[in-house]
């Protein structure tokens, strides 16, 4: 069986995607308040919640001095006829408990409170060279500006849209958790939608790109059609393909 | 007022050394006192390529180390006693410098010499970092193909972000494009990048084309910067480029196919 496994090439992926899960946020540690007013709940939207995945949300109840047992918690959710798949906020002693659920930790989400960039630094210092460009460019604002020409091995993240008015060289890497325009050759690679935006899109004035990506749809240079290369183009996601079409420059 | 030029391009045996040697003999054949530092710290060669390896005694880590001071480190050039080298340690390894060492040294010859030249290592390591982190202009080495162009894109982008001048908000390095190692032959066969094709990937002020020339060689091995050598095109060839740095206006030589006019003529 092993043979077959090696002779199928394409026998599994990884792809990256995102999704909605509703999140619990939990403020006391009355597990006879949790079960009865997830009942509650529950009762009122039967069809929303059933089966629903669920992340539970330690933070605010440890705030406030609040000791949740997490094998005690996860017991009642079930019950109640949810999947808890994951926790976050949790203490060393929460998170230990999640590990022997078999539950991941997650990280407070970039939406609702900063930590968020304090990962992306950490994720990013396994790369040391890269590291410093990052974090340097990593920009509050919701629209960031770049100005001079984004070289080969340089990295540009924007939490909102990227305008780049000048080149992108072949190795550089320009990523944006919202839209990427280039008024200037774009021979790198560009990933907009980064946090999951399918409606992100990319636009530039020549595309020589080694990648394109949204919201983790990619294609290689070798799959950009000729038709297409060195033009003004604008590229988005339709039904998960990347739509790439040219833009009319009007002189 | 003192300036560091560092002469770098990511990528080795483009000419760095060989550049290195010319400019910093260029500038002070023209009556600016120049030093010229080896920072390959255990592949010393610009010694070699200035004719003064048998007069080493003490070198840059020596200095860095306080072992030796800068005067008694520092070669005065057997052809211009305007030019001074610094050359490297043979017998120790990049990680004998430190950025402090370094910026104390060059802080030391600014005080006495008007252009201090960094002759760069290749790569992007330790070396290369701290022969272009001080520098006030890079002059980036090319030659025209893409491997080497690939490289000195990413060279830029560290000067643009990693350099002292990045670092502390200063207005950022000037950037020249010095491209070596050009055969127009070439480029009409094919066979190499032309200087427009390198201008439109690293979009950088080009300062001068060097011919690829059997001067370079013949310079190297006898010792003497090709610069020296006012017959040669090489020669020549740097001493416009020494022109247009200090703000000369000189048009740009060994672009075009030197035959082009015999082959007009003949009709080839």
């Amino acid at each position: 069986m092993l043979t077959d496994a090696s002779n199928t090439p394409f026998a599994l992926e990884f792809k990256s995607a995102s999704f909605s899960v509703p999140v619990l946020v939990l403020t006391t540690d009355d597990m006879d308040v949790i079960e009865q007013k997830l009942q509650e709940k529950v009762r009122k939207a039967p069809e929303f919640f059933k089966h629903s995945p669920l992340i539970l949300d330690l933070q605010e109840a440890n705030n406030q001095g609040c000791l949740i047992d997490l094998f005690e918690l996860v017991g009642i959710i079930r019950k109640v006829g949810l999947f808890p798949i994951g926790i976050r906020g949790g203490n060393a002693q929460q998170n230990k408990q999640a590990l022997e659920l078999q539950l991941p930790t997650h990280s407070i989400s970039s939406r609702d409170a900063p930590p968020l960039d304090e990962k992306k630094q950490d994720s990013a210092s396994q790369e040391p060279e890269v590291n410093t460009d990052v974090s340097s460019n990593i920009a509050a604002a919701a629209t960031t500006l770049i100005t001079y020409p984004i070289r080969s091995g340089q990295r540009i993240y924007a939490k909102g849209d990227l305008v780049v008015l000048t080149q992108v060289s072949a190795g550089a890497e320009i990523i944006a958790e919202g839209n990427i325009h280039v008024y200037n050759s774009l021979r790198g690679r560009a990933l907009a939608g980064v946090q999951g935006d399918v409606e992100a899109r990319i636009f530039c004035f020549d595309l020589q790109a080694e990648l394109i990506s949204i919201a983790g749809n990619y294609k290689i240079s070798e799959d950009l059609g000729d038709s297409v290369k060195g033009k003004a183009v604008q590229i988005y996601l339709q039904d998960q393909a990347l739509i790439i079409k040219d833009i009319e420059l009007h002189h | 007022m003192a300036r560091i030029i560092v002469v770098t391009s990511g990528k080795g045996g483009v000419g760095k050394t060989t550049t290195s040697a010319a400019i910093a003999m260029g500038l002070a054949k023209r009556g600016h006192k120049t030093a010229v530092i080896d920072f390959d710290v255990g592949l010393r060669n610009l010694d070699l390529i200035m004719g003064c390896e048998r007069r080493v005694v003490y070198d840059f880590v020596n200095v860095i180390n306080e072992e030796a001071t800068l005067n008694q480190a520092l070669i005065r050039d057997k052809n211009c006693n305007l030019l001074y080298i610094l050359p490297a340690s043979q017998t120790r390894d990049k990680d004998a410098l430190s950025q402090e060492g370094v910026g104390r040294v060059l802080d030391e010859l600014k005080k006495d010499f008007k252009y201090i030249v960094c002759d760069s290592p290749a790569g992007i390591e330790k070396g290369a970092h701290l022969a272009m982190y001080f520098a006030d202009d890079a002059f980036v080495v090319t030659n025209p193909e893409v491997s080497s162009v690939r490289d000195s894109d990413r060279m830029l982008g560290l000067l643009a972000s990693k350099s002292r001048r990045a670092e502390q908000n200063e207005e950022p390095i000037n950037e020249f494009l010095l491209l070596t190692r050009y055969s127009p032959d070439r480029v009409k066969l094919g066979e190499m990048l032309s200087v427009d094709d390198v201008q439109d990937i690293l979009s950088l002020h080009l300062l001068g084309v060097i011919p690829e020339s059997k001067s370079v060689l013949n310079a190297s091995n006898s010792g003497t910067p090709v610069i020296l050598d006012e017959k040669s095109d090489a020669g020549q060839a740097y001493a416009d480029i020494v022109a247009r740095y200090l703000g000369e206006d000189r048009p740009h030589r060994f672009i075009e196919d030197k035959k082009g006019f015999f082959r007009k003529l003949f009709g080839g």
